[in-house]
């Protein structure tokens, strides 16, 4: 797909943001906006059916899953900003759907699927100017976003684009959160520590602020810092691109 | 406690309490395992070349599986032809039973045993106990916990759990004129002492093998310190026990899993021994095993086989590395679990050997993070059978192919899960919830104590992005 194919896309919004992180989801708005591109709210969307998928309910997450499918009909490309969420549209829709008459469906919704850097950097090749402070982020690169992804390298390089921000990562940054959806409910002692290690590793860094590409890690990380009375002030990292390049909003 | 008597799903929630206070354990696995991890990563510096080599392992093993029953014929007639006596048990009794009864016809008192994971499954040691026979684990780390009375806490590193101080400690007590030293060669070199004498004068060996080389009838195992080499080829009778999934087609299949294996597992290039076995000492040599056994374990396996997604478990070549990678494991360490394969692979394997009424629990131990999947050397989908087992787990279809199915579910859990999909299926009623969530800046239902305990409560954000945007489409009309 070439940047000039590409003047509407979906957005999904994710349930996280919706309710914890809106601001995220503007930012996204107003990130492909800036591009030229039109943004595509279906605004009966929900969740994309994770949870319950993740937890064996696969009867609730085709429900779900269906009405994304059905909603996001058009062919053109539905932006994510979300690696785990993206994931589950790419890599588990078309399994989940396999014997369901939306099965060619999910399959091409699948193939045009994007988390929002992956397709900001390597679709629309932004080019991003700084505004900002001089100012250091730590990033941490979901597990899904790094490994069901693949787009830690997208991130990392529309950050690296900003010429005041000086980016780290936390030692052992590959380590998972302990986040995991509903791993952190049903197995909290272990969620816990991993948490706890993932947080040392952060403050450690010695950065300014939290960035994240997926607000469940977000909020699992930001809300033990608080809780420790440890806080950095923690952003998605559209947030942050946004607000870095002149967009006030 | 080895082997199938246990139920690892019985009070595994205190055994992850006790591993995770445990400041000493954790300390010395966070060690272990970031050393473990950086060697492997030295060993495949080209990331393509191992890609390459990953999908080489994977095709070899797919292939052996699609082959599976027609590879066991053609392996039980070359063995035979090479003089090797082969044996089929569907059962870890089954098997015990047929091990008991060839030490016994050969009147074996000493008996010595290479380090094998198939004979920690079917439980031999127990069994062998019972039938009035001790048994000498003859690899270090085995021999070390076998010393004092725990299993393996890793399929490759037995003793990983524990220090040097305290191997000292046993050492000194329990081995005559032994003084106290933590010197680790010294601490070998007593354990070697020991087990050269029982070597000397073993009349059976029993191993594992590796692989089990079809066309040729050839037993491979791989190891580092001559005690396999010593129980294969000093006693007069040579057991090898091994997993039915274990052959492989061909001898040329060999290197590229010798390739892969001991990088995986210890981050060695190659291991110090690679022991080929075709069959008993011959009428012109002179040394060498006068009876060579091969046992094959079914176990569950021919029902893991049955299903086309979960027969991907087969594909394992234990070695170990999805442990290494697991940020779980890394915590727990590896009697948690309570099982004799712990960590990714063993919360696959083990549901499924035992049933998901008895080890069902095993798959919640999991964040679906990946590392396993990434690291395996065969491409064996952990996380996706992690999750496809935890849909068996709380399943109602009687269909399903995994023992105990349906055992895992919870009323609570579905009703959940119901009123959860009632809501997301009904925009109307989703956005109803979030507004009042964000209303009210509280979540509903509260979050469980399981997250607010360390973590500071969820704040929902004033206004939903659902909000916003249907206020942006009333205020900023699209051109
Ligand atoms: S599942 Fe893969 S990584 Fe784990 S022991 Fe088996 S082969 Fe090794």
């Amino acid at each position: 797909m070439t940047k000039a194919a590409v003047d509407r896309v979906y957005l999904f919004g994710t349930c996280l943001i919706d309710v914890f992180h809106p601001e995220a989801g503007m930012a996204t708005v107003r990130l492909l906006e800036r591009e030229g591109v039109e943004v595509i709210f279906p605004p009966e969307q929900t969740c994309c059916g994770q949870p319950p998928y993740n937890s064996g309910y696969d009867d609730q997450a085709r429900t779900v899953a269906r009405q994304v499918v059905e909603r996001f009909a058009e062919p053109i490309p539905v932006i994510v900003p979300s690696g785990s969420c993206a994931g589950m549209l790419r890599h588990h829709y078309p399994d989940l759907l396999a014997d369901d008459p939306l099965a060619d469906a999910a399959r091409d919704l699948a193939a045009r699927t994007y988390e929002l850097h992956e397709f900001l950097h390597r679709i629309l090749a932004v080019k991003l100017e700084d505004h900002g402070e001089p100012v250091t982020v730590v990033m941490h690169t979901a597990c899904s976003a790094r490994r069901e992804m693949g787009v830690r390298e997208d991130g990392l390089a529309l950050l690296g684009q900003l010429a005041n921000v000086t980016v780290c990562e936390p030692e052992n940054a590959e380590a998972c959160c302990g986040f995991g959806g509903t791993f952190a409910v049903k197995m909290p002692e272990i969620s816990v520590a991993m948490a706890s290690d993932k947080c040392q590793a952060v403050r450690a860094s010695g950065a300014d602020q939290l960035l994240s590409s997926d607000c469940g890690c977000l909020l699992n990380i930001d809300g033990m810092l608080r809780k420790q009375g440890n806080a950095l002030p923690a952003h998605h990292l559209a947030t942050f691109l946004w607000e870095r390049t002149g967009g006030a909003s | 406690m080895s082997g199938f008597t246990s139920q690892p799903d019985q009070d595994f929630g205190v055994r992850i309490h006790e591993a995770l206070e445990d400041a000493e354990l954790r300390e010395s696995f966070h060690g272990a395992m970031t050393f473990l991890r950086e060697k492997r990563r030295s060993q495949f510096p080209d990331p393509d070349a191992l890609e390459n080599l990953r999908d080489s392992g994977a095709a070899i093993r797919d292939r052996a599986l699609a082959k599976l029953p027609d590879l066991l014929e053609q392996l039980e007639d070359r063995c035979r032809h090479n003089g090797i006596q082969v044996h089929w048990a569907e059962t870890s009794d089954e098997a015990n039973a047929i091990i008991t009864g060839l030490i016994q016809s050969v009147h074996g008192q000493r008996i010595v045993k290479g380090k094998s994971m198939a004979t920690e499954e079917i439980g031999l040691n127990t069994a062998l106990e019972a039938a009035g026979f001790t048994c000498l684990e003859s690899d270090m780390g085995e021999y070390i916990v076998q010393q004092a009375g725990e299993t393996p806490s890793h399929i490759i590193m037995p003793a990983i759990h524990r220090n040097k101080a305290s191997i000292a400690r046993q050492f000194a007590d329990q081995i005559p004129d032994t003084p106290y030293t933590e010197d680790v060669d010294e601490l070998i070199g007593t354990g070697r002492r020991v087990l050269r004498q029982a070597f000397a004068h073993a009349d059976v060996g029993i191993s594992g093998v590796n692989f089990a080389i079809a066309e040729t009838g050839t037993l491979c195992l791989v190891e580092n310190e001559g005690n396999g080499r010593m129980s294969t080829t000093v006693p007069d009778t040579h057991i090898a026990v091994m997993g039915i999934e274990k052959v492989i087609e061909k001898l040329a299949d060999l290197p590229d899993l010798m390739r892969l294996l001991p990088r995986s597992a210890t981050g060695q290039a190659i291991t110090t021994y690679i022991n080929l076995i075709s069959g008993p000492r011959r009428d012109d040599e002179c040394d060498g095993p006068r009876q060579v056994h091969l046992v094959l374990v079914d176990n569950g396996r021919s029902r893991i086989y049955a299903d086309r997604e979960l027969r991907a478990t087969l594909r394992c070549i234990r070695c170990g590395a999805c442990m290494n990678h697991c940020p779980v494991y890394e915590r727990l360490g590896g009697h948690a679990y309570g099982t004799v394969y712990p960590g990714p692979i063993g919360q696959v394997v083990m549901p499924q050997l035992f049933g998901l009424d008895k080890a069902g629990k095993l798959t919640q131990a999991c964040s679906l993070n990946g590392a396993c999947g990434e690291a395996c050397p065969v491409r064996i989908p952990l996380p996706d059978l992690i999750r496809r087992l935890r849909h068996e787990g709380v399943t109602d279809d009687p269909a399903s192919p995994v023992r105990g199915h349906g055992r895992q579910r919870q009323a609570s859990e579905a009703l959940i899960w119901r009123v959860w999909a009632t809501i997301h299926a009904h925009p109307r009623l989703y956005r109803l919830v979030t507004r009042l969530a964000t209303r009210s800046r509280r979540l509903l239902p509260p979050l469980p104590r399981a997250w607010t305990a360390r973590r500071a409560r969820l704040e929902p954000a004033p206004r939903s992005f659902h909000e916003q945007m249907a206020q942006r489409r009333q205020t900023e009309p699209r051109p």
